[in-house]
Formats: structure tokens, sequence, C-alpha cells
């Protein structure tokens, strides 16, 4: 964490990038409008902004790789003391890998899925220096050790696609590390991440900032850059819009967008707070309690039980246990959330509830009536009643269907040709509860931004009136602002609507936002469970409790 | 609505105005390749009206004329206007070209339909039938089928179907196997639609479509194939028009009249082009892209 006698010990340092005016613009369209910034040794730089706000330009700009067709101006570019405003591509060439590492965000399209690891950081130090070959493999073991790789020599054997995730990142922050480059640049380096790996990754790159690396951060998530940066630059169309210590722009930020961005971090918000601006929210809670308890009735029989349920797969390594005995009851209009790890279970769950596999043992009741055990051609007429959206909404569609169509089709209606927009049908005013434009029927999902998607996703699931939706990771794969809106809507309908939720997701911050209980998921079993409030502030287990320490979140918000 | 929201709309509005206007205006070489095959079409029904003279009328007087006015694709070693034969051809070739097509992409849909759904046991005896065809060479093949039943037209034409069945089989069933366990088709299974409607809305369509391309491709393809067999004179026979026969009639002469053999080649040539254009601006107008 940063504090301001840090910030003045950077300052006095000499900067590794020194930019001023920095411009690029692909044909006569401009997307970095003069961003000016600074990074000097040790220091973390923390560039903030939405999708499309141009903070990967920017830093893709200070290596030279802005991209084809890019022209990139500035009044000053300066890497490492030297001016490379118009250098040469050879020029940019000595300054990647030895001047400035890059760490990106996906390590299984970044590292060769054919070449093991080990021969990948090898290439680093092979083409641009002059090692021997037995100094050059003590040396990646070496960074494999230093990144933290359990049984290095073992690691450097392996592909990228033998490794899981966290590794993943750790052998390509290993290969940006490999000549040791005063200047470290990663660009989203843990979005894709569970938060105990993020969490990981994370302290690696505190402790490669300690070493006296700097480090330039470019992320969409304030809560993950409060941990580590001294100072965020907070981007906006290609602007930055506020500059300043870590402590500063979180805690007083002058800018409305700042603020914005900060409001949209959904851990440690209340249940019923709006997260976004100008979200439509319903009529208003008289108060927050009275809103939640009334919803619990908790002496109706639950819409959907799983009692005793498990399953499992058949893998390379013999049976996996993917559901291993899990007992859980969603009531009306409450929302449980699921909280796990990857492969802890919570979409093997979420099949189960909507019946698109049926476990090996226990079941699941629907209403107090047989689910599971029914033959599908019984279930069928039923399964209306619960609804689901995804992570990747866009793959839900059928590439070939207008919205209006896959909304029609939802209905169980059959969309004129002439109907456009949808008022024939009511597509309209589906789409007008999920804060859409009418005009949006005529389109296919493709064309849409993600935010858009889901809500399509959402509009769908609503077509068929259900009773519970189940929503597996329906916001991970959007921007903080855009995340805000969709919890926004979900909220807005489920208060609405009397909706049952089962709010599956890895993100604690959003789950804690979201839910009534949660429940939380460990390699198939369920070991803890209560009222949001209860898991959240006392958690029992020590897989939670460590679960909480290390998912983001905002240290301080301003008033 | 965000000022975020506001512009995402503005930029969604543009992109729902282009997809408009990509929906009214075909590109320019999807109209030429069109004139093409209607030109192909008329050519195959009403020859008499495209051609300039008997494709059969013998002309000693006027034999190995080269290009000109009056025969514009130059006369054969008969005197007999290449131009009128390439005419009278079309009809021959475009048949052994579609049926032959025809049937390979429906023992192909055959074959990928058995082993997509017919669970694991057929799934397996269908896929070894289809590398057992692999195995060979297409035209090999095909030379078997012709050394059975004789040569011929309609031989060549089967031959040439069977020899490509095995292609589309495998694109057929692992298009099937992807789109059945995709998401979309979870989501109308979510919604209660019954199997036999989402069979029928997502899966096929959106497994055949892209095959309806690969036929489209698959027609010059089968037309070169099937001239390949005529030139061998396997296929259709002399003094039948066919391209491939004419291209095999013409091979003699290669070096003091090119025109005999350069006309028939240029036609399947573009007939293969059109057709293949013509089949990929058909699935972008279904998909929705320009």
């Amino acid at each position: 964490m940063s504090d301001n006698t840090s910030a003045a010990r950077a300052a006095a340092r000499p900067p590794l990038v020194d930019v001023r005016g920095l411009r690029v613009a692909f044909g006569s369209h401009e997307v970095v409008h003069g961003v000016s910034l600074r990074v000097t040794a040790g220091e973390c730089v923390a560039i903030v902004g939405e999708s499309g706000s141009g903070k990967s330009v920017t830093a893709r700009a200070l290596l030279g790789l802005a991209g084809t067709g890019a022209r990139v101006g500035s009044d000053r570019l300066e890497v490492l003391g030297r001016e490379l405003g118009d250098a040469s591509e050879r020029a940019w060439q000595q300054i990647r890998g030895r001047g400035i590492g890059l760490v990106l965000q996906d390590a299984l399209v970044s590292l060769d899925p054919l070449r093991p690891i080990g021969r990948e950081i090898d290439d680093a130090l092979r083409i641009h220096g002059r090692m021997a070959p037995s100094a050059r493999r003590s040396r990646v073991l070496d960074l494999l050790e230093r990144v933290g790789m359990p049984d290095p020599p073992a690691a450097a054997r392996r592909r990228s696609g033998e490794l899981s995730g966290g590794l993943r990142q750790r052998a390509l922050i290993a290969s940006a590390l490999a000549l040791d480059p005063p200047l470290l640049i990663a660009d989203e380096p843990t979005t894709a991440l569970d938060v105990s790996v993020q969490a990981r990754i994370l302290a690696l790159l505190a402790d490669i900032r300690s070493a006296g690396t700097g480090l330039l951060l470019i992320s969409h998530d304030l809560a993950v850059v409060g941990r580590l940066a001294d100072r965020i630059l907070v981007m906006r169309g290609g602007e930055v819009v506020e500059e300043g210590t870590t402590d500063q722009v979180l805690g007083s930020p002058s800018e409305p967008y700042t603020r914005a961005l900060i409001a949209a971090v959904p851990a440690d918000r209340p249940r019923g707070t709006a997260l976004s601006r100008g979200a439509r929210t319903g009529p208003a809670p008289a108060s927050p309690s009275a809103d939640v308890l009334p919803r619990n009735r908790r002496g109706d029989a639950p819409l959907l039980r799983l009692d005793e349920v498990s399953k499992s797969f058949s893998a390379p390594t013999g049976r996996l246990r993917a559901v291993d005995g899990v007992s859980l009851e969603i009531h009306r209009g409450e929302t449980l959330g699921l909280v796990g790890e990857s492969g802890s279970g919570k979409t093997t769950v979420a099949r189960l509830a909507l019946a698109l596999a049926i476990p090996d043992s226990g079941t699941v009741l629907l209403d107090g009536t047989p689910w599971s055990a029914l033959p599908e051609r019984d279930r069928r007429p039923a399964r209306s009643r619960i609804g689901a959206i995804y992570q990747d909404a866009l793959s839900s569609f059928d590439p070939r269907w207008t919205v209006a169509r896959i909304l029609a089709d939802a209905r169980g209606l059959r969309v004129p040709r002439r109907d456009r927009n949808g008022s024939a049908t009511g597509i309209a005013d589906l789409l007008d509860s999920v804060g859409l434009d009418a005009s949006v029927a005529g389109r296919r999902p493709l064309t849409l931004s993600g935010g858009q998607r889901q809500r399509v996703a959402i509009a769908r699931a609503l077509a068929a009136e259900p009773e519970l939706l189940i929503c597996d990771e329906p916001v991970s794969a959007l921007d903080v602002t855009i995340q805000a809106q969709i919890l926004d809507l979900l909220d807005r309908l489920q208060r609405e609507r009397g909706l049952a939720l089962l709010f599956i997701s890895h993100d604690l911050g959003v789950v804690q936002h979201m839910s009534d209980r949660v429940a939380v998921m460990r390699s198939g079993r369920i070991i803890e469970s209560g009222t949001a409030e209860a898991v959240f502030t006392r958690p029992q287990h020590p897989y939670t409790v460590q679960l909480l320490a290390d998912s983001p979140r905002l240290a301080h918000r301003p008033a | 609505m965000s000022e975020l929201e506001l512009r995402q709309t503005r930029v969604a509005a543009s992109a729902d105005h282009l997809e408009a206007r990509g929906r009214r205006f075909p590109l320019p070489s999807t109209l030429l390749a069109g004139a093409f095959v209607i030109f192909l079409g008329v050519s195959t029904v009403f020859p008499a009206l495209v051609w300039t003279q008997e494709p059969n009328a013998i002309e000693a007087t006027e034999a190995f004329e080269a290009p000109s006015l009056a025969h514009w694709f130059g006369t054969d070693e008969s005197g007999r206007d290449v131009y009128s034969r390439v005419i009278a051809g079309t009809g021959t070739s475009l048949l052994i070209g579609v049926s032959a097509t025809s049937i390979g992409l429906l023992l192909g849909l055959v074959l990928g339909v058995l082993a997509s759904f017919g669970g694991r046991v057929l799934d397996f005896g269908v896929n070894r039938v289809i590398e057992v065809m692999f195995a060979f060479p297409g035209l090999l093949l095909a030379l078997l089928v012709i050394v059975v039943y004789g040569p011929g037209p309609v031989t060549a034409t089967v031959a040439v179907g069977l020899s490509t069945a095995p292609g589309y089989a495998r694109i057929i069933r692992s298009r099937l196997l992807s789109i059945r366990s995709s998401h979309y088709v979870e989501a109308a299974r979510v919604l209660g639609h019954p199997a036999s409607a989402i069979l029928a809305r997502h899966v096929l369509p959106n497994a055949l479509l892209p095959i309806f391309v690969l036929a489209t491709l698959g027609v010059g393809q089968a037309i070169v194939w099937a001239s390949a067999l005529s030139y061998l004179g396997l296929g259709a026979q002399p003094p039948a028009a066919e391209w491939g026969a004419m291209l095999a009639a013409g091979r003699t002469y290669l070096a003091g009249a090119w025109w005999l053999t350069v006309f028939p080649g240029l036609m399947i040539v573009a007939t293969t082009i059109a057709t293949t254009v013509l089949g990929r601006a058909l699935v972008r107008h279904g998909s929705g892209q320009r």
C-alpha cells in the first residue's frame, strides 16, 4: 500500500518511462489523446479504465507495439533515458524484453502451446544475450523459482496447456522477467484468475516491485489495483481524467467518473444499493432490513431443494466427484449465492438444478415435487419455471437469429417477418424491462456489446416468466461498470417479479452484494453456508477466511 | 441511461444501419457470379437461345479456325463451332456436377446423422467406414466403380458422388456433435422446447448451412472430376459435347489449336468460381454479415 513518503521517494528517482502528450491514432480515428505518464524504479503505476478507454493501446505504445496502421505521436517518449519518439523497429526490439517486459492477460495464448515453458523462457535469453547454454538453464530454473513455481525442473519441461491458469501466469511473468527488465508492463494480469490465485499473483508482482522493478499495471478493476499501485491514472475515452496517489484517487476522487468506477465495485456494498449511476431502482424499500426479511418466507416449502446430491464424471485419473453430497434450498424471492473457485463444482450444481444433468444419488425437488427424478417428457412443461443466464451470453444464442426471434422463441411465439422492432409481440416491452431500446430487436447478438448481450440473455430468461433464475457467472466477463449495471438490473427485476436467484460466482464481492444467503463450495462439497452477513463477517471455515482475505476490495471508500 | 450506454447505443445504431444496407446491396462479385449462373441456367434449359449454330454441324472447310467474330471460340477438327459445343455441353456437365454433389451430400448426411445420433456403437462403425473410404484416393474409388459398372456419364456421376461422400460425412458429423452440445441448444432445452423443435430450429440449420457453401464448392470440384473421367474416356463419350470430353478430344491438337482445350477449360473454371462466390454470398446473407 502506498503512502506519501514512498511517492516522494519515487519522484526523486530518474523515470524509467517518461511520456508526455502521447497520441495514438488508427487511420483518422484518434484513440489516445495526449496521455502523459511517468514510472520510476520500484514504483507501481496503474492505468484504470473500461474496455475501449485506450489504456491497453497506451501501454503497447510504450513497447512500440501499438499495432499495424497505428500512428504514434508524442511530445516526449523517453524509455530508460532514450528518446524513442521516432525510433526504428530495431531500436524497439532492443527495448522489448531487455528494457521492458510484458505480461498479458491470457497466458494460454501468449505462450506457445507446443513448446515447454522452459524453452519459452530460454528463448528470451538466447535471442537477447550471449549466455552459455548451461548458464541459461540455471537462469531459467532461478526465474521459475523466483515466481514461485513449484518444482521448477519439472515445470520447465511442461507445456503451457498442462499448467493451471495461475501457474501459467507465473510462467509468463518468469519469461517477462528473463532479461531483468527495469520495467514490467502487466495488462490485466489477473483478470481471468480465481481470487486466491489472483491474490498470489498480485503478491508476486508486489515482490517484484519491492526488488526495484518498475511496474505499469493495466486493469479495469479498481479493487485489484488498489492493493498494489502507488499511483493511479484513470483513463476514459483516450484521456487521463484523474491522476494521483492511490490514497487520493480512491479516498477523495475529484472526478465524477472516478466516483462512478469506485461505486461500481460491489464488495462491501449492502444489498439493494445501486452500483451504477442512473440505475432504475424500484420503489425504495422502507429500510434495508425490511426489504430483505419479508422475502425469506421461511414457512413456505423451498422453491428448489437439492438433497444430498452427488454427481461424478469419468476422468483420465478415474472417477471425478464433481458434486459430493450437496444440499441446498432456495426460497421464493431470495438470492442464494454460491461461491467457489474454478473446478469446485459450482457449474455442475447449476446443471443439476436445471436438470441438464441427473444426479447419481440424492434428489432435486422443485416446489416440493420431484424434479430430477422425472422423465424428460414430464419435466419439459415445467422447465419454463427455471431460467438460466450464463457467463458467455453470446454463445447461448443461435448465431443466425435476431434478438426479436430469440425472444419470441422463448415466449413460444413466431415472429412475423415485418415485425422488426417487435412491437406486435410484446418484445419491445420485454427489451424495455431490461433497459434496452426496441431498435435492438432487429439486430443479431454478435453486433451488440457485452453488457447488451447479457441484457438480452436476461430478457430471454424472463420471457418464459420463470420463478427461479440460475445465474452462472453472469458478470465475470464484463467490465466493472457494466457489471454494476447488470447487477442493478438483476436486483430490480428480482424486486419487481419476486424472482428467486441462484447466483454463482467466483467473485466474493459480487456474491456478497447480491445474496441473502451464501454457500461456499470447495472440491464438490459445501463447506460453509449461512446468511450473507454471517458468512462474510464471521466466516467459520478456514478456507472461507482465506478466500475473504484474498478477495480484492477497496480499503477505503470516499464518503 | 448513462452516457456510456448512450455511446454504445449510438455505435450500435450505426452498426444496425450498416447491416441493413448490406442486406439491400449485394457485392458486385456476387452480381457477376449470379449473372453467370443465370447464363449457365439458360444454356442448360434453352441451349438453342445462346448457341450460334448447331453444335454437331460439321463444316469440313472451316476446320481449325482460330477464334473470330464468326466463331467466337474457333472451330475444331471437323469445323464444328467450339462456342456452340461448349454451350451444348453445359447441361451435361452441370447435371453431372450437381447430381454427383447431391449424391455425395446425401450419403454424407446419412452417415453423419447416423454417427452423431446413433449412439456409440454406430458412431464407431460409421467412422471406420468413413476411414476406409478415405483411404482410397477419390479418383481410384471412382475408377473402381467404373470398372465394375462400365464407363458412361451415369456411372461417372455416381462414382464421383461416392468418392466425395466421406468428406461430407465427417464434416456433418462434427458439426452436429458440436452444435448439439452448444450453449444455445442447452438454452433452448432450459426453456422447455421439445427435442424435435430444437433439432429443426437450431441443430439442422446451423449444421447444414455451412455445408451448403461447401456443396457449391463441391459442384465445381465434381465437374472437374467428372471432366477428368471423361478426359480418360471413362465418362461422357464423344461426340457428346461434355466439357471434359471436349478437353480430351482437343488434347491431340494442343500445339496447333489451343482454343479447343482452353475454352472448355475456362468454362469449368468460371463455373466453379461462380458457384463458389454465390454460395458464400448466400451464407453471408444467412448469417447476417455482408
